[in-house]
């Protein structure tokens, strides 16, 4: 960390452009046109239509998607429900969860010979596609306990086999666990590269001061991470806000439409039940949701920038 | 490197000093066991499992085979490859990856170049804007997108799934190389341009040999993004190219509890991204963290 934090750190304070050099050509026009072609092509061109298309009927699809339909935002009853609120459920316990596993294996493996080996292993799920992560905890949660390993496990201790996926107070729990098992490595990485950074002066300092290994965790470790573990947990909510791939395969939004989420809610209203206004107001919405995160994410550090 | 390590500690002087140590560390190491446990047990799980006839599977768990129950077969993979298209999955999923990955990686280093050491008018607020692109979901542009494939009349080829992988590639990619060739050593290209080069041979000649690093960190997220899509391929891949993932998502809807075609389809999706991690370790964990911005 020390030495790549040293040779980024001039560009980016730097600030905008490097001086330039080199005379008006051309040839620039030749550099970029390729990439400003796609690019208004497929997505400012796009994206302007489906803002467009989106107030179609005025304000009406913003207006019935947060006051007339149940499947996407839902107060009356507590806790609220829908995809909206999912996805709030998701940004809490799955980057929860991914933060603090991730920086529980990041500071655990530092103890141990075997620290490359477990972060390996913990950082394996990160080259599966979602696809087949959907397939691998499906089958983890099949509700026959001579098939699915969870319920199998359960069985030892007398309870009966649950349908995970199938049971709307379990499905979103099961999918936050399964999410949570694929991004735990991506968390792990960034946090332990940059947990090598810390001096174990100051650790060693505190140990001789008496401080207990608890303490040395939250009230040293934490804080000191605390930018990386920003970095993290933007990047994480930023996948949640996409999340598609994991509903797709593992619910298709069931049972009923519990356990849905925006992205998943897009696809579904545009693409499968073609209402393309109603789908064009989500992904609107999607947008308006990461731009804060984006804006955030581009400006603080970037995580290749906290690591390497 | 190893700042966390205890360094300071000398070696254990004798063996109960040495057997404290190690039941001082006990509950470090069954906490980090388990959690190795968790996240071996589903794959070998699943893995296990695709070598499992289908009688076994359905009347037996997979964790009976460290019990003796022994009876491993290939027929499963046989089965999805020549049955269940799996095969044609997979050549339709290169088909889609290789160029996808190419041509975002000349486009993108081509603008990258540009934005980084030729001067031209809004340069800066054109780079600006291709930045902010980063920020557009997949989702904004299903709904015009898929109008326009089908009004073009390429909804049957790979072209439009390539051209839109492609675009989506670029802001991210043009935002990390640009990062990159902008703290290439400036002396070296003022010397070229002095010496008459002009900007496709500093381009050439020295951008692109001095950037392999960042060039393959590109390529690799870009191929293991384009193998792992799901979502772009079920809206812009061809009814006959559909790739492994959309596949996949169809013998779940066919077979749900159909595990050994399942699973054995699964490992076959996971053998190239499995492939890759394992032989380009460093570029892979470098692309996936360069990644984590798009």
């Amino acid at each position: 960390m020390t030495d790549a934090s040293a040779t980024a750190r001039p560009i980016e304070r730097g600030g905008g452009m490097p001086k330039m050099s080199g005379e008006f050509s051309w040839t620039a026009a030749l550099f970029v046109a390729p990439a400003v072609a796609l690019l208004a092509i497929f997505l400012l061109y796009p994206t302007i239509s489906t803002i467009i298309l989106s107030f179609q009927e005025g304000l009406d699809n913003y207006i019935r998607l947060f006051t007339r339909d149940p499947n996407f935002f839902d107060v009356r009853s507590f806790p609220p429900s829908g995809a909206f609120w999912n996805n709030v459920l998701w940004v809490v316990f799955y980057t929860g969860g991914c933060v603090f596993f991730g920086l529980l294996v990041a500071v655990m493996a530092t103890r141990v010979r075997y620290e490359a080996l477990v972060k390996a292993i913990v950082f394996l799920p990160q080259a599966i596609a979602a696809t087949a992560l959907g397939v691998i905890w499906k089958f983890v949660y099949a509700p026959n306990d001579q098939i699915g390993l969870l319920n199998a496990g359960v069985g030892i201790f007398g309870i009966d086999p649950i349908a995970w996926l199938g049971n709307t107070s379990w499905v979103n729990t099961s999918l936050i666990v399964a999410g949570i098992w694929g991004s735990v490595g991506f968390a792990t990485v960034i946090l332990s590269a940059a947990l090598k950074g810390i001096s174990t002066e100051i650790i060693e300092a505190a140990r001789v001061d008496g401080a207990r290994e608890s303490q040395i965790f939250w009230r040293i470790l934490v804080p000191m991470l605390s930018l990386p573990i920003s970095v993290v947990a933007v990047t994480l909510i930023i996948n949640v806000v996409k999340l598609f791939d994991l509903i797709y395969v593992m619910t298709q939004g069931g049972p009923g439409s519990t356990s849905r989420t925006i992205a998943f809610t897009m696809y579904k209203e545009a693409l499968a039940s073609r209402n393309f206004d109603y789908g064009a107001a989500v992904a609107v919405i999607m947008l308006l949701v990461l731009v804060p995160v984006m804006v955030f994410n581009v400006r603080r550090f970037r995580a290749d920038r906290v690591v390497q | 490197m190893t700042a966390m390590e205890p360094a300071v500690q000398p070696p254990p002087r004798n063996f109960s000093e040495r057997l404290t140590r190690l039941t001082s560390k006990a509950p470090i190491h069954i906490a980090l066991l388990a959690i190795a446990f968790v996240w071996l047990v589903p794959t070998i799980g699943l893995l296990v499992t695709s070598f499992r006839p289908r009688s076994e599977i359905q009347a037996t768990g997979w964790w009976t085979v460290f019990g003796g129950n022994i009876d491993f077969t290939i027929n499963n993979y046989r089965q999805v490859l020549e049955q269940q298209n799996m095969l044609q999955a997979f050549i339709n999923s290169v088909s889609i990856v290789i160029p996808a990955t190419i041509f975002p990686l000349l486009i993108a280093s081509m603008a990258a170049f540009a934005f980084a050491w030729v001067k031209f008018p809004f340069r800066d607020t054109l780079f600006l804007g291709v930045i902010a692109m980063l920020l557009i979901p997949a989702q904004m542009t299903f709904i015009p997108l898929s109008r326009l494939v089908g009004a073009s009349g390429l909804g049957g080829t790979f072209i439009p799934i390539w051209l839109i992988h492609t675009a989506f590639a670029l802001p991210f990619g043009i935002f990390l190389l640009r990062n990159f060739f902008i703290t290439l050593p400036k002396d070296l290209i003022e010397a070229a341009r002095i010496d008459g080069a002009g900007n496709v041979g500093i381009f050439r000649q020295i951008v692109i040999p001095l950037s392999v690093p960042a060039l393959a960190s590109y390529a690799i997220f870009q191929f293991l993004w384009t193998w792992n899509d799901l979502l772009m391929a079920l809206i812009f891949a061809p009814r006959q190219g559909q790739p492994m993932t959309v596949q996949i998502t169809q013998l779940l809807g066919t077979y749900g509890s159909e595990w050994h075609i399942l699973a054995a389809s699964s490992f076959l999706i996971m053998v190239v991204p499995l492939v890759v991690f394992f032989s380009l370790q460093r570029y892979f964990v470098q692309g996936l963290l360069a990644g984590s911005v798009k």
